[in-house]
């Protein structure tokens, strides 16, 4: 069974700052664990991938009638919080699973090696269907 | 590499693995030498030409990796504990062609869950590369390389000799081994489709190594109701979906497109199951698929044949999934009604089961019950798994709507 779990900008239950105010050992020590939640998982044959998304600054919304141009909006936006920060896709024998990675996920280390509380949306992926029985 | 290679390769790479992991005595050693020999002979062989004795080339280069493998290691004594054991287990004249057998025993261990099994047996048994089944899974090369290397550290670490298990416990793991070929056709079945033509055919696969197995193991009914079963799915397999990909329920195919030869197989094979009255679950399986291929069109479908198999086969998994079809059979047998009065009490066992209201919504459209079939398939649709019955589904929910308004 595959799922997307979904990191957003939005507020972590620790309630802390965001990562560009954190001290450079704090930021370091996050992006280890993350590093090393990847290696675990694909040691656990789990992992399909994971990465990483610009910033919302970055951010396009494209709408388009299929006929003239599309209209493009920049930011800022002012729902920014609700943008995805990135993403991990896994691979896992039960849902229960997956829910045991985002849980690992939200508990990321912020500053002070305090766990973010991070709120993980967790969703399946449509693929095979369940065996005919 | 060529395609002669391949197939020959692919052929050779059981035989070879159980030649050297009997020499050895350890499959997850042995496992890892071929996978290097396969792939060495994969790109001499189309350069040098084929050798003389194919598989002895095999053995030999994996023997050596084996010996390597060990020198590597660096230990004298185990060395010393390697030339111990080849002495002591000379080759075994057990024919090449138990190895598959033996090999689907070990790759079906009870220590590991069908998700690890499948690819392992894949590689192991079916010679399929890692990347292959990678691609097959959708997943990357070195996750799957991952998952395959810790099925193997959980059979080396179960201790458990690589030969024939009991007789006693003979029959237990064999069960163990139709169901992990079956759920191994059953993902491929699932995820056949448009446009990943380059994914390895895994139903083709399945069938491949329940056919070899078969030719080992002609007495057993439950195998061969399993090999009946794939060839009788699998023959409809042409008209099962439409030119982009979606979904063409029974009713609605095209039964002139269905492959005769396999049905015709099928139902010999299931004809020489059946009197052996150990009846299982496959057999009944392949007993419903054989009456839907058998019929000339729907409206000939013999329903009340497959309402009774149903009955069997609900009797004896007690699957909660298996009333589900039987409330269809019954629906079509004898009236909308019955078919109803069959999920009753359904959801306490299933759940919010997408299959539940799909089943229900197909049974109130037969009753003339337009708008509870059209919530039914919505529900369906928002609660399927596979994005083609999702669609399915949806659309089905539009065209009674449509009709309704």
């Amino acid at each position: 069974m595959r799922f997307l779990l979904l990191m957003s900008y939005g507020e972590v239950g620790s309630g802390c700052a965001p990562m560009t105010e954190w001290s450079p050992a704090d930021i370091k020590a996050h992006i280890d664990f993350q590093h090393a939640l990847n290696a675990e998982l694909l040691e656990r044959g789990e992992l399909v991938d994971a990465q990483g998304l610009a910033g919302p600054e970055q951010a396009r919304f494209v709408v388009s009638d299929g006929a003239g141009a599309p209209v493009v909006t920049d930011g800022p936006f002012p729902e920014s919080k609700e943008l995805v920060a990135g993403y991990r896709m896994v691979d896992v024998e039960t849902a229960e699973r997956a829910i045991e990675i985002a849980a690992q996920t939200s508990a990321a280390p912020g500053p002070n090696g305090v766990p973010l509380r991070q709120p993980i949306e967790v969703r399946q992926v449509l693929s095979a269907p369940d065996p005919e029985l | 590499m060529t395609a002669g290679t391949e197939g020959l390769l692919r052929g050779l790479a059981p035989q070879a693995l159980g030649a050297v992991a009997r020499r050895y005595g350890s499959f997850a050693d042995a496992e890892d030498a071929v996978q290097e020999a396969l792939l060495a002979a994969a790109t001499a062989w189309p350069e040098e030409g084929l050798p003389d004795n194919p598989l002895a080339w095999l053995v030999r280069v994996a023997s050596r990796r084996m010996v390597d493998q060990h020198r590597s290691d660096d230990a004298r004594r185990r060395r010393q504990d390697l030339a111990a054991s080849w002495s002591l287990s000379p080759s075994d004249p057990v024919p090449g062609r138990d190895d598959t057998l033996l090999l689907l025993f070990t790759c079906c261990h009870p220590s590991l869950t069908p998700a690890s099994a499948i690819p392992l047996a894949l590689r192991a048994v079916a010679g399929l590369t890692t990347r292959e089944i990678a691609a097959a899974f959708l997943v990357p090369e070195a996750t799957m390389a991952q998952r395959i290397s810790r099925a193997k550290a959980k059979i080396k670490a179960s201790d458990e000799p690589f030969r024939l298990p009991s007789p006693e416990e003979r029959g237990a793991r064999l069960r163990l081994v139709l169901h992990v070929l079956y759920l191994l056709f059953n993902e491929g079945y699932a995820s056949n489709s448009g446009p990943d033509v380059a994914r390895t055919d895994l139903s083709g696969e399945a069938i491949r190594l329940t056919r070899i197995l078969y030719g080992t193991l002609p007495e057993d009914p439950e195998l061969a109701g399993l090999l009946a079963l794939m060839l009788l799915t699998d023959a409809r397999r042409p008209a099962r979906s439409g030119p982009d990909g979606e979904l063409i329920p029974l009713a609605d195919q095209d039964r002139g497109r269905w492959d005769a030869g396999l049905i015709a197989e099928g139902v010999a094979l299931l004809t020489k199951a059946l009197p052996r009255r150990q009846v299982g679950e496959y057999q009944l399986q392949a007993a419903v698929s054989a009456v839907h291929d058998q019929a000339a069109c729907y409206a000939d479908t013999d329903w009340a044949d497959i309402l009774a198999l149903y009955g069997l086969l609900e009797k004896l998994t007690g699957n909660p999934m298996v009333r589900l079809n039987r409330a269809v059979a019954a629906a079509m047998a004898e009236g909308p009604s019955h078919g109803l009065a069959l999920l009753d009490g359904l959801e306490e066992r299933l759940g919010d089961h997408h299959r539940l209201h799909a089943v229900r919504a197909h049974l109130a459209e037969l009753a003339g019950d337009i708008p509870t079939a059209i919530a039914e398939l919505r529900r369906a649709a928002a609660g399927a798994t596979n994005l083609r019955e999702r669609h399915h589904l949806a659309t089905q929910a539009a065209r009674l709507a449509g009709g309704a308004a």
